[in-house]
Order: C-alpha cells, then sequence, then structure tokens
C-alpha cells in the first residue's frame, strides 16, 4: 500500500493511494496561492493599476519591466492569473482508476487532471458537491474570462531570472507547473465523468475494494471516504466539522477501527473560534453602515455565506439595518441560492424539519423575498439601477485577484468609511490586499473556518482509534508562526506519519487473510473432524476459480484433466475422481485396533 | 436448507392494502403498510393478528419499510404502530417521511370528522408513528443491525418512491414497490443494479396491459379535453394530490400556454399549493430535465392554474377541475361528479387505476346508474374517460426490470389474480425461474443455496495461483488446503499451518511393498537395470540413481538388496507416502 502525495496544501490535498491493485486519486485540489502573485484583474480599466512602475531589478536591469510591476514594495505579475497544479509527474496518472471528492473546494483541479493526463476512470462525488463545485468553477472561468488580458507573462520563470527576483517570487515553487485556468468545455468534460454517490453508499471498485462517502459536517455533500478490502481499511478524512452549522453532522463512528488514517483538511486558523468570528463580522459590519460606510464581503458564492445569511437574517432587525441593502453579486449567485433550498436530505436536522412543513430550509429565502437581500450576476446591468450605498455586497473571489471584488476594492478603497471584512480563511489577508494599497478602507480578518481543530482531532483519534495517522507535514509541527504552540499540532499514539509534496509513503500495512466462497455442493461434501473442543479440521481440495478478483471453491470436475495418452486416458476414466494430493495425518493412533485390522 | 419466506397480509392477487412479510436468514421485515379503499370495515387493514395474537409486534419484526407515500401502501401505519404496538425503526425515503403525516392525516380527516367514525387513529399517533421513521438516501446502505442491510434504489411512480433491497450476507430480496419503467414529464424512470437478488417480489397492476406510447396518449388526453372545453362543457379530473396530479398540471399547463386558452384551470383541496412546495424543495428526486432547469424555470410554478373553491363548481361556461380523491371514492372530487354527472356535455376523466368497490370503478366499468348514500340513484350522462397515466410499470416494464436486476426467482404482488397468471407464465418462460403468486396469508417458502465466505490465508492463495507454467489467475486451479472451524470463524489455510496452528505433529505413513526378483547380479547391478529400465519407461517422470545406490522415482524411493538367504534373488523395497500421486498407473509387474 502506498501513497502519492500530490500537493503539499494540507487543506487542498490531491494523494494517490495504491491499495491492492486500484489506483484510486484522493481530492484533486488546487492551490490558488499563487494567484496572490498576480496583479488584480479589474473589470474597468484601472488609472491606478496601469500606472504601476514597472520592476527594475537590482542591477539596474528593466527587461522585466513589461511582465512585473511594483507596487508598496511588492512585485507582481502582470498576466493572466495561473495556478499551482498537484504534480504531474510523480505517477502516470493514466493509471487512475478512480478519483473520490471529498468537497467543492477539493475539486478545482479537476480539469487539469480528467483532461490532460489521459484519465479513463470515474470520478466518485455526491451531488451537492458536484452542483456547487461547478458554480465555484464556472465563477471561476467567467471571472477570469470576462476580462481578457493581452500578454502572458513567462520571462520571469525562466529558473535564471527567477533567482534574481525579490521574495516571494523567488521562493515561489514550481513556476513552471503554473498553468491558466481551464475553460467552461473542459470543465463539462471533467464534470460529466463524474457519478453521482449517496452517505453510506458501499460502491465496489473492481470487485477488489469497496468504497463509501461518510457525511463529515464540512459542506454541503461534504464526505470523509472509508477504502477497505475485506481485511484492511482506510480511512481519509478531508475537511470535516463538528460544529452545528448548515450540513449533516458528522459520521465518526463508521471511521471506527481503521489500519491507516489520512488526515488532512484540518482548520487553517487553530487559534479562532468561529462562533466568535460571526460575532465579530456582525458587530463590525453594523458599525460601519450606521456610520454611512459600505462593507465588503469577499466570499465564494457557498458554503459560509449562507451561515453568514442566517445570522443576519435574525440580527438585521434587532441591529436597526433593515432598510440597509445587502447585494450579492456572482455569476452563480441566483443558482447557489437556488440549490442551497433543495438539499434538504444532506441538511443537519433542524433544516430538514422545516422542509417536512414544507418551508425553505435557509432563512435566505425570506431575505429575497422582502427584498432585503438582493442578488445579480455581475455589476452590470440591473445592478447599477438598484445600487444604493450604503450597502453591504458579498462578492468574489477571497483572494481579490479577480471578479467583482476587484472593482469595489477600487471603488470604496480610498474612504475611511469603508470596511472590507475577510471571512474566507484561504487566503492571507495582508497578501491579498498587497496590491491595493495604499488603502484608507477599514481591513477587518474574521476568518471562520469550521473545519476541525486540534483538540477536536486528538478526541476524535482517541475516539476511532486508527493503527496508523498520516496527515501533512505542517499538522505535526507547530505553525511557524506560533513555534511555542506546541498544542497547535496532531499529538497522537504511534505519531502520525507525515508527507510532503512529491513524496512517496509506504503505508504499514499486512495483509494476511482474503475472502473466498465455498460452493455448496463443495461444503456438502467436506468432512469436518472435531481435532480438539471446538475446533474441526477439514481437508479440503477444490477448484479454484477467481473472476473480478472475487474468489470462489469448487468441487473438482471429474473427471480430472484429460492424460496426454490414448492408453492412459481409459485408465484414468476408472477413477472416479481426483484425490487429494497429500491428506492430513494427524492424531493419536489406535495401535490395537490398527494391528487388529490388519490381521483380519 | 435456508429459506426465504414471504406472506403478504395485503396486496396478495389484490390491489390495495399492500403489506408483505418477509422472514429472510432469520431476519423478520414487514414490507409497506398499506390500506385498502375498497373496504369501510376491518379488511381496509391488514390483519397484524397473523404475525403475533399477542404482544408488542417489536419483538417479532426487525424494521417495516414503507416504499412510497400513496395510502395503499402506508395508510395502515398509525393503526400499526400506535394501536397495535410497534417500536422498532421505520424506513422511508425524506420526500415519503415529509409527504406521508400529510396524506394520513387527509385521510383521518375524512374518516374520522367527515364519516364519524370513531376508534380510528389520532392527529397525535400520526406524530409519534413518524418519530419511529428513519429516512433513507437513495443508495445508501443502512445497517439496521449487524446482519441485516436495507439499500433503496429509485422506483419513479411518485415523489420519493424507492424500491428496497434487504439483505442479510449474501441472501436478498428486492421489494419493488410500485414502479415506473419510463420516466414522465415529472419523475425519471426506475432504475436497479444487477444485484441478483434471490427474490425479486414486485407489482403487477399492469400485468397484462403494454401500453402505446406515452406521446399519443397525452395528444389523446388533451384533445378530449380541449374538445370538452370548446363546447363549453366541464372537465373533471379526479386524482390524488401528489402524484399524478402534477404530471397532468404540468401537460395541462404547457398546453394551455402553446394553445392560449382561457378558459380556467382549478386545483382542488388547501393541498395542492403545499404539495407543490414539496415538489420545488424534493426537486432533485424528479427528472434530469426538471432538475436542469430549475433554477431559470421552476416547472411546479403554475401560471394557469388556480386554487378551487367549492361555489366555482356552479359556475357557468367551460372549466377543468383536478378534484381529490382519484377513486371517485370519497370527499371533492365525488361531489363534484354528482353535480355535473348529469350533463351530458361534461366528462369526467379517470387517469389512474381504479379499486374494485369504489365509484370510479363502477363507472369505468360501464354502469350507469350509481346507487348513492340514501337509496339515491344517481344516473351519469356525462362522458367517461379512462386514460392511464398511472405511473406503474406495464408488462414490457416488469419484464425489463426482471431482466435488469436478474432475480433467482420472482413473486407477484398488487395485482388482479387473472392477469398475474398470465405474466407468471412469461416471466417463467422468457427467464426461466420460478415465479410465485400468493394470495393473502399464504405463505411462499423459497430455498436459497448460499455459498459460505471463509477466510483463505493470503499466503496458501498467492500459492495456489502462481501454480502452473502460465501464471493466469482467470483460470480455474486445484487447491488443496485445510479449513479450521473455530467457534463461527472459517479460515483456509495450508495444511502446514493448520497443523503449526494446532499444535499438532504430522504423521509420515508410508507403504513399503517388497518385490522379489530373480537376478544373480551384483546388487548395484541390479539396481542400474531397474534404473535403465524405469528410465525407459518413465520418460516424463524424474527418475534419479542417487549415490547410495538407490532410485527415486519422482518421491518414490526403490531400494535392492540381496536375499538374505538367496543370493540370486534380490529384493526390490519399493516405499512411497500415502498420497495420490502421478505414478498410480505404473505397475511394478512389467519386469
Amino acid at each position: 500500500m502506498k501513497l502519492y502525495c500530490l500537493s503539499g496544501h494540507p487543506t487542498l490535498p490531491c494523494n494517490v493511494l495504491k491499495f491492492k491493485s486500484t489506483t484510486i486519486m484522493l481530492d484533486c485540489g488546487l492551490d490558488m496561492t499563487s494567484t496572490l502573485n498576480f496583479l488584480p484583474l479589474p473589470l474597468v480599466q484601472s488609472p491606478r493599476l496601469s500606472k504601476l512602475p514597472g520592476l527594475v531589478l537590482k542591477d539596474g536591469s528593466t527587461f522585466l519591466d513589461k511582465e512585473l510591476k511594483e507596487c508598496s514594495g511588492h512585485v507582481f505579475v502582470d498576466s493572466v492569473p495561473e495556478f499551482c497544479l498537484p504534480e504531474t509527474e510523480l505517477l502516470d496518472l493514466s493509471t487512475v482508476d478512480v478519483i473520490l471528492i471529498s468537497n467543492y473546494h477539493c475539486m478545482m483541479a479537476l480539469p487539469y487532471i480528467t483532461e490532460y493526463t489521459g484519465f479513463t476512470g470515474t470520478v466518485y462525488a455526491t451531488e451537492p458537491t458536484v452542483q456547487i463545485g461547478r458554480l465555484l468553477m464556472e465563477e471561476l472561468v467567467n471571472s477570469i474570462e470576462r476580462v481578457p488580458k493581452a500578454q502572458s507573462a513567462s520571462t520571469w520563470k525562466n529558473k535564471e531570472v527567477q533567482r534574481l527576483l525579490p521574495a516571494p517570487l523567488k521562493d515561489a515553487v514550481e513556476v513552471s507547473m503554473w498553468r491558466k485556468c481551464y475553460t467552461m468545455p473542459e470543465v463539462n468534460a471533467a464534470l460529466s465523468k463524474i457519478q453521482l454517490v449517496g452517505y453510506s453508499q458501499k460502491i465496489e471498485l473492481f470487485g477488489a475494494v469497496q468504497v463509501t462517502p461518510l457525511s463529515s459536517g464540512y459542506a454541503l455533500g461534504s464526505s470523509n471516504w472509508i477504502i477497505q478490502s475485506h481485511y484492511e481499511k482506510v480511512s481519509y478524512v478531508s475537511g470535516s466539522s463538528l460544529l452545528t452549522t448548515h450540513p449533516q453532522p458528522m459520521d465518526q463512528a463508521s471511521l471506527k477501527n481503521s489500519d491507516v488514517l489520512i488526515l488532512t483538511g484540518l482548520t487553517q486558523i487553530p487559534t479562532a473560534n468561529p462562533d466568535g468570528m460571526v460575532g465579530e463580522f456582525c458587530s463590525n459590519l453594523a458599525m460601519t453602515v450606521r456610520n454611512g460606510g459600505n462593507v465588503l464581503v469577499p466570499c465564494y458564492p457557498s458554503g459560509v455565506i449562507y451561515d453568514l445569511l442566517e445570522c443576519l437574517y435574525q440580527y438585521i432587525d434587532s441591529a436597526g439595518l433593515s432598510n440597509v441593502p445587502f447585494y450579492f453579486i456572482s455569476p452563480v449567485a441566483n443558482s447557489s441560492l437556488e440549490f442551497s433550498q433543495i438539499f434538504a436530505e444532506w441538511l443537519c436536522h433542524n433544516k430538514q424539519t422545516k422542509v417536512y412543513l414544507p418551508e425553505p430550509p435557509f432563512p435566505h429565502a425570506e431575505l429575497i423575498q422582502t427584498n432585503k437581500l438582493k442578488h445579480y450576476p455581475s455589476i452590470h446591468g440591473d445592478f447599477s439601477n438598484d445600487f444604493k450605498q450604503p450597502c453591504v455586497i458579498f462578492t468574489g473571489h477571497p483572494s481579490l485577484r479577480f471578479g467583482d471584488v476587484v472593482h469595489f476594492m477600487e471603488l470604496w478603497g480610498k474612504s475611511s468609511l469603508n470596511t472590507v471584512i475577510f471571512t474566507e480563511p484561504d487566503f492571507s489577508y495582508l497578501d491579498a490586499l498587497a496590491p491595493y494599497q495604499p488603502l484608507a478602507m477599514k481591513c477587518v480578518y474574521c476568518p471562520i473556518d469550521t473545519r476541525l481543530n486540534f483538540i477536536q482531532v486528538s478526541k476524535l483519534l482517541k475516539e476511532v482509534q486508527p493503527l496508523h495517522v498520516v496527515c501533512p507535514e505542517q499538522y505535526t509541527q507547530p505553525p511557524p508562526s506560533q513555534s511555542h504552540r506546541t498544542d497547535l499540532m496532531i499529538d497522537c499514539q504511534p505519531p502520525p506519519m507525515s508527507y510532503r509534496r512529491a513524496e512517496v509513503l509506504t503505508l504499514p500495512y499486512k495483509r494476511r487473510y482474503e475472502k473466498i466462497e465455498i460452493m455448496p455442493e463443495l461444503a456438502d461434501s467436506l468432512v469436518p473432524l472435531e481435532i480438539k473442543p471446538g475446533i474441526s479440521l477439514a481437508t479440503v481440495s477444490a477448484m479454484l476459480h477467481t473472476k473480478d478478483n472475487k474468489h470462489v471453491l469448487q468441487l473438482p470436475p471429474k473427471p480430472p484433466q484429460p492424460p496426454t495418452s490414448k492408453k492412459r486416458k481409459r485408465v484414468s476414466d476408472d477413477v472416479p475422481e481426483c484425490k487429494p494430493l497429500k491428506p492430513l495425518l494427524s492424531g493419536s493412533i489406535p495401535v490395537d485396533q490398527f494391528v487388529q485390522t490388519l490381521e483380519k | 436448507m435456508p429459506e426465504i419466506k414471504v406472506t403478504p397480509l395485503g396486496a396478495g392477487q389484490d390491489v390495495g392494502r399492500s403489506c408483505i412479510l418477509v422472514s429472510i436468514a432469520g431476519k423478520n421485515v414487514m414490507l409497506d403498510c398499506g390500506m385498502h379503499m375498497g373496504y369501510n370495515d376491518d379488511r381496509r387493514f391488514p390483519d397484524f393478528s397473523y404475525i403475533t395474537q399477542n404482544g408488542r409486534l417489536t419483538d417479532f419484526l426487525d424494521c417495516v419499510i414503507i416504499s412510497h407515500f400513496h395510502l395503499d401502501h402506508c395508510g395502515a401505519l398509525p393503526y400499526f404502530s400506535e394501536m397495535v404496538g410497534y417500536d422498532g425503526p421505520i424506513y422511508m425515503t425524506h420526500p415519503t417521511k415529509a409527504i406521508c403525516p400529510i396524506l394520513l392525516e387527509d385521510y383521518r380527516k375524512i374518516t374520522v370528522d367527515k364519516k364519524g367514525e370513531t376508534n380510528f387513529f389520532t392527529s397525535q399517533m400520526i406524530k409519534d408513528c413518524m418519530k419511529k421513521v428513519v429516512a433513507v438516501h437513495l443508495h445508501q446502505t443502512v445497517q439496521v443491525d449487524e446482519e441485516l442491510e436495507i439499500k433503496a434504489y429509485y422506483a419513479g411512480h411518485v415523489l420519493g418512491a424507492a424500491m428496497f433491497q434487504i439483505k442479510v450476507g449474501c441472501e436478498s430480496v428486492v421489494y419493488t414497490g410500485d414502479y415506473n419503467m419510463t420516466p414522465d414529464r415529472h419523475l425519471g424512470a426506475a432504475w436497479i443494479d444487477k444485484c441478483r437478488p434471490d427474490l425479486l417480489i414486485t407489482e403487477s397492476t399492469y400485468a397484462t396491459t403494454i401500453r402505446d406510447s406515452k406521446r399519443c396518449r397525452e395528444r389523446d388526453f388533451l384533445k378530449k379535453v380541449h374538445e370538452t372545453v370548446e363546447r363549453g362543457g366541464k372537465v373533471l379530473i379526479p386524482v390524488f394530490a401528489l402524484g399524478r396530479a402534477q404530471e397532468l398540471c404540468i401537460l395541462l399547463e404547457t398546453f394551455w400556454e402553446r394553445m392560449n386558452l382561457k378558459a380556467p384551470i382549478y386545483f382542488s383541496t388547501g393541498l395542492t399549493e403545499k404539495a407543490n412546495h414539496y415538489y420545488k424543495l424534493f426537486i432533485t428526486w424528479t427528472n434530469q430535465k426538471i432538475r436542469k432547469t430549475f433554477v431559470q424555470r421552476n416547472m411546479f410554478e403554475f401560471k394557469h392554474i388556480k386554487a378551487f373553491d367549492r361555489a366555482f363548481a356552479d359556475n357557468p361556461g367551460p372549466m377543468v377541475v383536478f378534484a381529490t380523491p382519484g377513486m371517485l371514492h370519497a370527499g371533492q372530487s365525488l361531489q363534484i361528479f354528482r353535480k355535473w354527472a348529469g350533463n351530458e356535455k361534461n366528462m369526467v376523466i379517470m387517469p389512474g387505476y381504479c379499486v374494485q368497490g369504489t365509484v370510479g370503478h363502477k363507472i369505468l366499468s360501464g354502469q350507469r346508474k350509481l346507487e348513492m348514500e340514501g337509496r339515491q340513484i344517481l344516473e351519469v350522462k356525462m362522458q367517461v374517460e379512462y386514460m392511464s397515466f398511472s405511473a406503474h410499470a406495464d408488462a414490457k416494464g416488469i419484464m425489463q426490470l426482471i431482466r435488469q436486476a436478474e432475480p433467482r426467482n420472482v413473486l407477484l404482488v398488487h395485482g388482479e389474480a387473472k392477469k398475474m397468471e398470465f405474466l407468471k407464465q412469461k416471466i417463467e418462460q422468457e427467464f426461466h425461474v420460478n415465479c410465485y403468486m400468493p394470495a393473502n396469508g399464504e405463505t411462499t417458502t423459497i430455498f436459497t443455496n448460499p455459498s459460505i465466505p471463509v477466510d483463505i490465508s493470503l499466503g496458501l492463495l498467492k500459492r495456489e495461483t502462481a501454480i502452473g507454467l502460465l501464471p493466469d489467475a482467470k483460470k480455474p486451479k486445484l487447491m488443496h488446503g485445510t479449513l479450521i472451524m473455530k467457534d463461527n470463524s472459517f479460515r483456509l489455510v495450508s495444511p502446514e499451518q493448520a497443523l503449526k496452528e494446532l499444535g499438532l505433529a504430522e504423521h509420515q505413513l508410508r507403504f513399503t511393498c517388497r518385490v522379489h526378483i530373480q537376478d544373480p547380479r551384483k546388487e548395484h547391478e541390479t539396481v542400474l537395470r531397474v534404473y535403465n529400465h524405469l528410465k525407459g519407461v518413465l520418460k516424463d517422470y524424474s527418475v534419479q540413481h542417487l549415490p547410495d545406490g538407490s532410485i527415486t522415482v519422482e518421491s518414490i524411493l526403490i531400494q535392492a538388496t540381496a536375499h538374505s538367504e538367496d543370493q540370486g534373488t534380490k529384493v526390490l523395497l519399493v516405499s512411497w507416502t500415502y498420497q495420490v500421486g502421478i505414478l498410480e498407473d505404473i505397475h511394478f509387474n512389467q519386469f
């Protein structure tokens, strides 16, 4: 059993497990932090951005000034943003049999894998994961494609050139592997390879391995996966949550008795309490609006936004915000809000009960009905007519590099009345803001990450007791910025095996048994003999049939194999059936009886 | 021999009151718990005393499964769980769990409030009963207990309808509930994988019907409605609030839109709005097309169809009314029918199956004079049309499902005996499997022949598959091993390992045989002669002459010594182990 680690990002994993002659890819996360090195893509030409000075290297050379621009001491690539793909060279990805997706954030690299590597297998994911994943991809493609950029910088990627650049560009990894965004046809082709599955559905892979998705409690349709044969069990835990938000609670019991537990997708902000952050979010929002400022919330079109809207629904009236318009701008805003209402079966118990009434499970339906929340596909069209300030705007992308958020950063950045509130934990907010500096607008950082923290992990591990834990190396040491916090790492016995990008781990396990079926006719012919109290033995001689990785024992055929010569054939016809090669002889010998028998 | 026992308490050679008991590998499962629309007495509910005369049913049943929300499949549930007494788990899909209590409450209201019956289940009982329900996802494997597992498959028919696989070890039963093998305007087609159950229990409502194309039926339906409305007549379409109603609403809505018609369409009962809401929230259970377009246009938001008020029935001019219930046995549809029946301009379209005893059944069988309550005779002058829009599989569909699932036995329920008989023959002919059709209370026993799963040591398995010149995994091979049976575990290991594990010593059993031959030569010369002879005779075997003067032929040892008394006689000592080998047909008397 081997684990190929294709991504070093702990929350956007991409691993390949080789297990009993099957090759299973676990998630294909796309590391988008690479986009932070690029200039934002404004929808309307931005005078500020276009006037940024080109980079002059230390030796005075200016040959990069078209590609790299400087802003407040940071250097940015002036080009279409690119993403850091999972490793594609570590193993032949065309040999991957199946891809298991755990949640919609962890499938963003799917088109790169299914469309460029010769992949011919099947992808398994739950219905909400696929539908919302499609929305995230659509939004991504849309926000990049609608701002075509003439130039595509590549000189800086030259190894000799990159060495000369200031940090962080100098240290960026595998820049030659960075790729532009995929297209909608590629997205559609990739998604067409997905087969929908439900929680606790047992899926047979080639008769050798069974995989099962389990509710992971993190997002709509998010799952952990059990990969097991009759004797071995590997649990893949990725992006799980024990908090009660909107998704169905996490299924912990089914993770018990694992031989190996692969643990990824823990909280990225282990020191922040999501509930406290939501409170802070609301109070900052209210304060800004009361002072006549606007609030910008860079976010993904699905996920935490549902919870934020639900909090606001309860908070708006008590905070006197009922006249403030809330806008949700995304090409998929409408779809996201509509889809959230139809996945009753994937929601927590409270929301399910509402559907039985029948009422929409999320209160944002009411916010829309009462016109408190309005959604638009983009800032063009209806929005420009309805736009009233002060207001609250939810829009993407959280990296602040593309999408309508760029427009509002440029528009509102100069006034200290306005506030941008960061709720998504995927990007460092300081890095995200860097190309907008100097900035007058207030910045509030309320990262809401509901995934497991280290306390919950150690409790979980104590409960489910896996024999071995495998995790990204980041989880085996305290965070670099808080090296004294030894509580911010995984603590278990035996210590976890850690992996880093491009590593291959050999997982410890020893298979000793396999399932085999004895056909009833054969079972009838067996003669068990009680050797010791409670223990019986029977000698079995049978035909072994192996088909679809299933083994079956049948009665040996009669007559046995046809001998070669004609003469022998006749002889062997007399032999009634093939007898055991070597009968088992043991136990005490009744000598007297034996002798008596002989004497007869 | 292991067996599966099936006893229908309802729906055995009958439609209505579906309730089937299945015993499989020591587990007892009840499939559906319905009421009979044709009866108003004790016969309307299954006879649960069959399960036990005294004591709670919980002790005798491991679980109850409800296939869908139609009352003939779930109508007796509160009576069963709260009045007779059952506290175990009840499984159904999410939409069924959502809609079922509403229909039960409706049923209770009609029976208690309108007909004034007492000794019926109460609203609270419905609530308490629903608390025992566990909702299941499609394809989810639900572990009822350690051995018993169930799995739901999409059945079409109505929103949330499911087929269920019940499995214990390697024995399994599939129960279809009601299903539809052709997708319609709002639902998809039933689907099951090749799960090869020991028994398939299938409905057979349309056992003998092969329906013409759906398109024709729809065109026919629209034509009839249109003609009636054109000549100023009123059209009554009795339906159940959920199911065909939505299908026909979508059909009429699009037709009205296309033809730009103005005649009003009404939908009776307060349930309408609510019912459509369920369809909106459970849109993932509808067909591909509706699911794909729901963000842009939700098919269950109707523009032309409005809520019906009782007073509208007397309005002049044409109109179309959908009214519940669907078999004209009670409620609003029956009221409207009585009002409109006398006018030959009007029309009633029965879009589904009607159970014997209902007004719907009577008019469909041609009766035109009906005796109503109070000896009143109602003369039916309005046109009566029957159009099968029931989302049941027809004969073709049933055969198709059998082909999909490949069961070893088939059992028919939910149909009429005569039609079943016909289908039974067809199934037996085409699939060469046994087909049963028990009546209510009659038990069918099916013998299964399960293979026995054991653990084989990987070493032994690998050794056995590696033997042979071409290690071809697919080719059957002869293998030898020892089965250790301890407690309830079965392990197949190599004989050596078995002995080692049990701390037993292996005996060596050798057979020896002396052959006297007259040969005056020296011992080693005799040996050499024997050796050369054997080598010549046994070309295919390994014959060796060892330095100590003995000969081996495979594992057979041959030694020669001079006879102690007669030096001219040599004694050949032939010795072999107790094993049945390749040389058994070699005879030494060839010398």
